[in-house]
């Protein structure tokens, strides 16, 4: 760790400074497997350049190590990036794209927390990486949707097939997109919300 | 277990230590405020001269507001590390911090509403 001298550090370029009216901010989660597409669909969408934040998780090696009589710990920087679009003047959107495997992202304390919700990005290639994490945001009651990054050479799944290989409820939306562009992105982000507004109940 | 405690010291800006987590977050058990990544933070004074170097950088950081996430992106410094210098900006009344809007039992329609209008613009 190497603090920059104050002088040095960069904070956000002059447009990417929000006004003073931003107040309230929300945030989504993008979950997926490594090489899924997390950090382009951010890019795609935030109108700032994403951004690196970073943990240092510290844990007890339990069960890993004989380690009678010696405490061990092992320390691990779990990385996620992000970005940000503002809605209005007083609205901000923060997404965070973190990766799939569930030992990472359960340690980040609050980052479900609050969120409006999530997007699991999937890669139909390699489609087992995400049960874990549509398992995970169920237990923990976070509402999610599904998107389908379209690579070109990804085989193509009937969407019932898909289903049923993720064992989705019938409720939750499923969409094709792909993260290199902003409006396919953007519609992601509408689904979700969409889907959200569907859930939410009524004001008496 | 616990971790072995260091007496808090100045920030030297000049070290390289990996020990320097200590040093600047002080107390690493210490008590830390309710700050998510996407609280907002917003400088309420100018750093004076006997702030600690990394709490004067979020002070002119966060001259407009800017989420946690962000401070700890510009500063290079572990979100953890962040809040913990936020809390001490805070009890002093250096800075202030607005809550993010969170997803409540029975989410809120409107603000939904206002989230798909501010998406639909782009």
């Amino acid at each position: 760790m190497d603090f920059r001298s104050s002088d040095t550090i960069t904070g956000p370029r002059s447009e990417d400074v929000l006004p003073t009216t931003a107040t309230a901010a929300v945030k989504v989660v993008i979950v997926g497997g490594f090489g899924v597409g997390k950090t382009t669909l951010v890019g795609s969408v935030s109108e700032i350049r994403p951004l690196t934040t970073e943990e240092t998780m510290t844990q007890a090696g339990v069960g890993v190590d004989d380690n009678a009589g010696v405490e061990s710990k092992t320390s691990t920087t779990v990385a996620m990036d992000f970005g940000r679009i503002s809605l209005s003047e007083e609205l901000i959107l923060y997404l965070f794209g973190t990766p799939g495997q569930e030992r990472f992202w359960f340690l980040w304390n609050g980052l479900f927390e609050g969120a409006l919700g999530a997007v699991v990005l999937i890669d139909t290639r390699r489609l087992e990486v995400s049960f874990d994490v549509i398992g995970r945001l169920e237990e923990r009651g976070v509402p999610f949707v599904v998107a389908v990054n379209t690579f070109p050479d990804a085989p193509h799944h009937p969407v019932q097939a898909l289903r049923t290989a993720l064992d989705l409820p019938d409720e939750v939306p499923m969409i094709d997109c792909d993260a290199r562009q902003r409006v396919s992105s953007r519609d992601v982000l509408l689904t979700l919300m969409q889907y959200l507004h569907s859930l939410a109940v009524p004001l008496a | 277990m616990s971790a072995p405690r260091r007496e808090r010291r100045k920030a030297d800006p000049a070290r390289r230590d990996p020990e320097r987590l200590y040093v600047i977050t002080g107390d690493p058990d210490g008590e830390r405020a309710a700050l998510d990544l996407v609280t907002m933070v917003v400088s309420q004074a100018e750093p004076s001269p006997t702030v600690q170097p990394e709490q004067a950088a979020i002070l002119r950081l966060c001259r407009a507001p800017l989420s946690v996430a962000e401070i700890s992106a510009y500063l290079s410094l572990p979100f953890s590390v962040v809040t913990s210098l936020l809390t001490e900006l805070l009890a002093s009344e250096q800075i202030e911090s607005r809550a993010p809007v969170v997803r409540a039992t029975l989410p809120d329609r409107s603000l939904l509403e206002a989230v798909m209008h501010g998406l639909q613009k782009l």
